[in-house]
């Protein structure tokens, strides 16, 4: 019986190419490696013509922790800050308990109490992730990092450079990751970024998925609309009261019909239902926003404290679109409720800014539209929509003379703070 | 209810609703306009909450009768329809359709029960007056362009309508800024606007309100109260609210002390912002003014795309000043001048200049120098 149903699922009649994800040898179909024996065998129609990629390294920062300290290896291990903080990263066996990511700590110790809690060493992970570029940097300049763990790669045109299709290095690049620096990671292989990344995860960890062109719509038609990256809880509500739940309810709408309903991201939406992107792979992907949060240890209403906040978190935004020659439009406000509900107001300014104290005014103008829904456990502000800095707050206000005296006073107390360090010189709302 | 409209006059009408009606709304209602036939008359009424507009016309109704239907779908339709073509607006109470006719085309649409159509409530206007189309036009068209989209700030998304004393006596003012730039325009007060309590009238009422003014020989009827205002020809109402703030005292805004005086030619000028402007590609891009006796030289430099000079002939018997502005903003300010030359006023780099047509104090725009 066993036989006869994997008989009907792989045609033997038919060729199809297929990989050896251990040796890496090509072979056209079977379930087993005919070199090594392998069970662990790709094969699909499309496997040597797909070339954009999604590379996602396997709990990342849990693996790190564990390759580092074999003692953890079995134990469930957990990567976050505090008894306030959030879980960043879970290993697999905490997976399995249920923690999650971006789940609070409190919540993710009651269901795995005895978790090895690991307070994240940002800057050892950037060493790692440098590691992995490297490696990545060998298959194809086209690179675009998500994060310190993730990144697109496009192997467009590397087939005869390297004499081997994209799969064949991609599980060439995985397999030196494992071997060379002892940490695992998953790839999804199709023919844009958003097939890529939905394909990553579908066989974690360790895999390898490939969404090929001709089943894209069959793939998509009874997914959930969630999947699709930028899709939240927010954005799902607001699609539900649409009646948008699947990729087949979004193939009933017209795209002018959901523009006027949903906006630019309605575009997006008429698109990626037909399983098109066409953002490219891009290698220098420009900074897209700045923005600074920070989680307290109570939960807070108190608009004194709050306000404190706004400044501090305002400053070093503007601290650092001042160190990156950047300047921002759009300045956004993002809380979280006590219930972990979040909540964001942004407003869009006519020209640039980089001054802490626009960026603080206008934070706390948006701040006050929302004021009354507190406590809140997170507040963080941000700007976006970025430019140079040349040109930025070279305007006044005929509403706000002082403004620009203020900006004279930020301008000679950056210079204080350049020659004598940051504590020189504070406002008094920073102490607060 | 049956009637029988003429397409012009039906695509007028309904032209009207479906630009108030918002275009993303979660109340399947207020996408819709309501018909009401009585008479002789048709009314056409729409709505988002905050206005609200109602167009009166005359039609054949064979039976009276009312019913909501989508907007935007019966302003494409009849949009589509052939010029002179007569329309037939049919409802038959039980399907809860809408059969619009006109020649050989035949659409069914669905509607919507008209009572859970929302209807303003009425407000007791503290002010009446009328004006002519064209007063009233002046005042919001050429200060509109500085209303402020600043969410923060949302007591400047609009302009703000109130009785103020101008040089000679009273005036009824709209002035609108964006903290950028100021428009402040006069006209004579009309009979009956001395109570008139000072408004501030909706950016997208603004842009309604023109649509009621491009008729030269009409008189506007206006009511006001603390919180609605109302613009009504025969035919057509507009009802909106108005913005539930204090606009910030201007007044301290309007330099009075400038004294450098340059006069140009406002289109000469204008195309020549326009032409040098073009080198930059950024939003807020600055334009420099460099002025010395009756010669102004505009300059951009903008240090990844290119520079651009240009002289022009102006008069002007002060001291040399450089002093930058935003493109954009002055774009738009000189295209406020149509009939003399515009006087702009400055004080130095860092502080608001002040521009008017000619020696007209009735039309006055403010506009804050930019760092360059």
């Amino acid at each position: 019986m066993l036989l006869f149903v994997h008989l009907l699922c792989i045609p033997y009649s038919v060729p199809m190419p297929a990989l050896c994800r251990d040796c890496l040898t090509t072979f056209e179909a079977g379930r087993r490696c005919p070199s090594c024996r392998s069970p662990r065998v790709l094969s699909h129609p499309e496997l040597f013509t797909l070339k954009v990629a999604h590379m996602d390294c396997d709990a990342f920062y849990a693996s790190v922790e564990k390759r580092d300290n074999p003692e953890l290896m079995d134990k469930p291990v957990i990567i976050g800050g505090g008894k306030r903080g959030v879980v960043s990263t879970a290993c697999y066996v905490a997976r399995i308990r249920g923690v999650r990511s971006a789940m609070p700590m409190f919540q993710a110790l009651k269901l795995c109490p005895d978790a090895v809690v690991i307070k994240p060493r940002g800057s050892h992970y950037a060493a790692v992730s440098k590691q992995i570029r490297a490696l990545m940097d060998e298959l194809t300049p086209a690179i675009e990092p998500l994060s310190l763990d993730e990144a697109f790669l496009d192997m467009t045109g590397t087939e005869r450079l390297h004499g081997h299709p994209p799969a064949v290095m991609l599980a060439r690049l995985v397999k030196r990751m494992e071997d060379e620096l002892g940490l695992s990671g998953s790839i999804g292989l199709s023919h844009n970024k958003f097939l890529a990344k939905i394909a990553s995860d579908l066989d974690k960890p360790r895999g390898f998925s490939i969404i090929g062109k001709a089943e894209t719509a069959a793939f998509l038609r009874d997914k959930p609309v969630r999947l699709i990256w930028g899709v939240g809880p927010a954005a799902q509500a607001s699609l539900d009261k649409a009646g948008i739940r699947t990729f087949t309810d979004l193939l009933r709408w017209e795209k002018r019909d959901l523009h006027d309903r949903f906006g630019s991201m309605g575009d997006r939406l008429w698109h990626l239902a037909r399983g098109e992107d066409s953002r490219r792979v891009s290698a220098h992907a420009p900074m897209k926003s700045i923005s600074n949060e920070t989680t307290f240890f109570e939960d807070t209403a108190d608009p004194d404290i709050l306000d404190g906040h706004l400044w501090r978190l305002s400053e070093k935004v503007a601290d650092r679109a001042k160190a990156k020659g950047s300047a921002g439009r759009v300045v956004t406000v993002k809380l979280k409720r006590a219930n972990h509900s979040a909540l964001s107001r942004r407003v869009s300014q006519p020209d640039l800014t980089q001054s802490a104290d626009r960026i603080y005014r206008t934070a706390r103008a948006l701040f006050a539209t929302v004021a009354d829904e507190g406590p809140f456990r997170l507040i963080g502000v941000g700007i976006s929509d970025l430019g140079p800095a040349e040109g930025a707050d070279s305007a006044g206000d005929l509403l706000d003379p002082q403004a620009t005296k203020r900006r004279a006073a930020e301008k000679a107390t950056d210079s204080i703070r350049a020659r004598f360090g940051d504590g020189a010189i504070l406002k008094g709302r920073a102490i607060r | 209810m049956k009637i029988s409209i003429e397409r012009g006059t039906l695509l007028k009408a309904v032209g009207q609703a479906q630009s108030v009606v918002e275009r993303r709304n979660t109340i399947p209602i207020l996408a819709n306009v309501l018909i009401e036939a009585e008479g002789d008359t048709v009314s056409f009424r729409a709505t988002d909450l905050d206005i609200e507009v109602v167009d009166k016309t005359n039609a054949m109704v064979e039976r009276a009768g009312s019913t909501t239907v989508s907007a935007v779908t019966l302003h494409e339709i009849v949009r589509k329809l052939p010029d002179g073509a007569l329309v037939q607006l049919t409802d038959d109470g039980a399907a809860g359709r809408l059969t619009v006719e006109a020649g050989r085309s035949n659409f069914s649409l669905a509607t919507l029960p008209k009572e859970d159509f929302p209807v303003m409530a009425s407000s007791d206007y503290s002010a009446n007056f009328s004006a002519p189309a064209p007063v009233l036009r002046r005042l919001f068209d050429k200060s509109k362009f500085a209303i402020s989209t600043e969410e923060t700030r949302y007591y400047l998304n609009g302009v703000y309508m109130h009785v103020a004393d101008g040089e000679d006596g009273r005036v009824l003012r709209c002035v609108a800024t964006d903290g950028h730039r100021l428009a402040r325009i006069d006209a004579d007060l009309p009979m009956g606007a001395e109570e008139l309590p000072g408004v501030i009238v909706p950016r997208k009422t603004v842009g309604e309100l023109h649509k009621l003014l491009d008729d030269d020989d009409a008189t506007i009827a206006v009511s006001v109260s603390e919180t609605k205002v109302r613009f009504a020809t025969p035919e057509i109402t507009l009802t909106s609210k108005v913005i539930d703030g204090t606009f910030p005292d201007y007044t301290r805004v309007i330099p009075v002390g400038n004294t450098r005086k340059m006069e140009v030619d406002a289109t000469e000028f204008a195309q020549a912002v326009d032409r040098v402007a073009t080198v930059s590609s950024e939003r807020s891009r600055a334009v420099k003014l460099a002025l010395d006796e009756d010669r102004l030289v505009l300059s951009v430099n903008a240090p990844d795309a290119g520079a651009a000079e240009e002289e022009l002939a102006v008069a002007y018997g002060d001291e040399r000043l450089e002093i930058g502005f935003n493109a954009k903003y002055l774009l738009e300010i000189a295209s406020q001048v149509d009939r003399e030359n515009a006087v702009f006023l400055f004080n130095n780099s860092g502080d608001p200049t002040l521009m008017r047509e000619g020696g007209d104090t009735s039309a006055v725009y403010v506009v804050m120098p930019m760092r360059v």
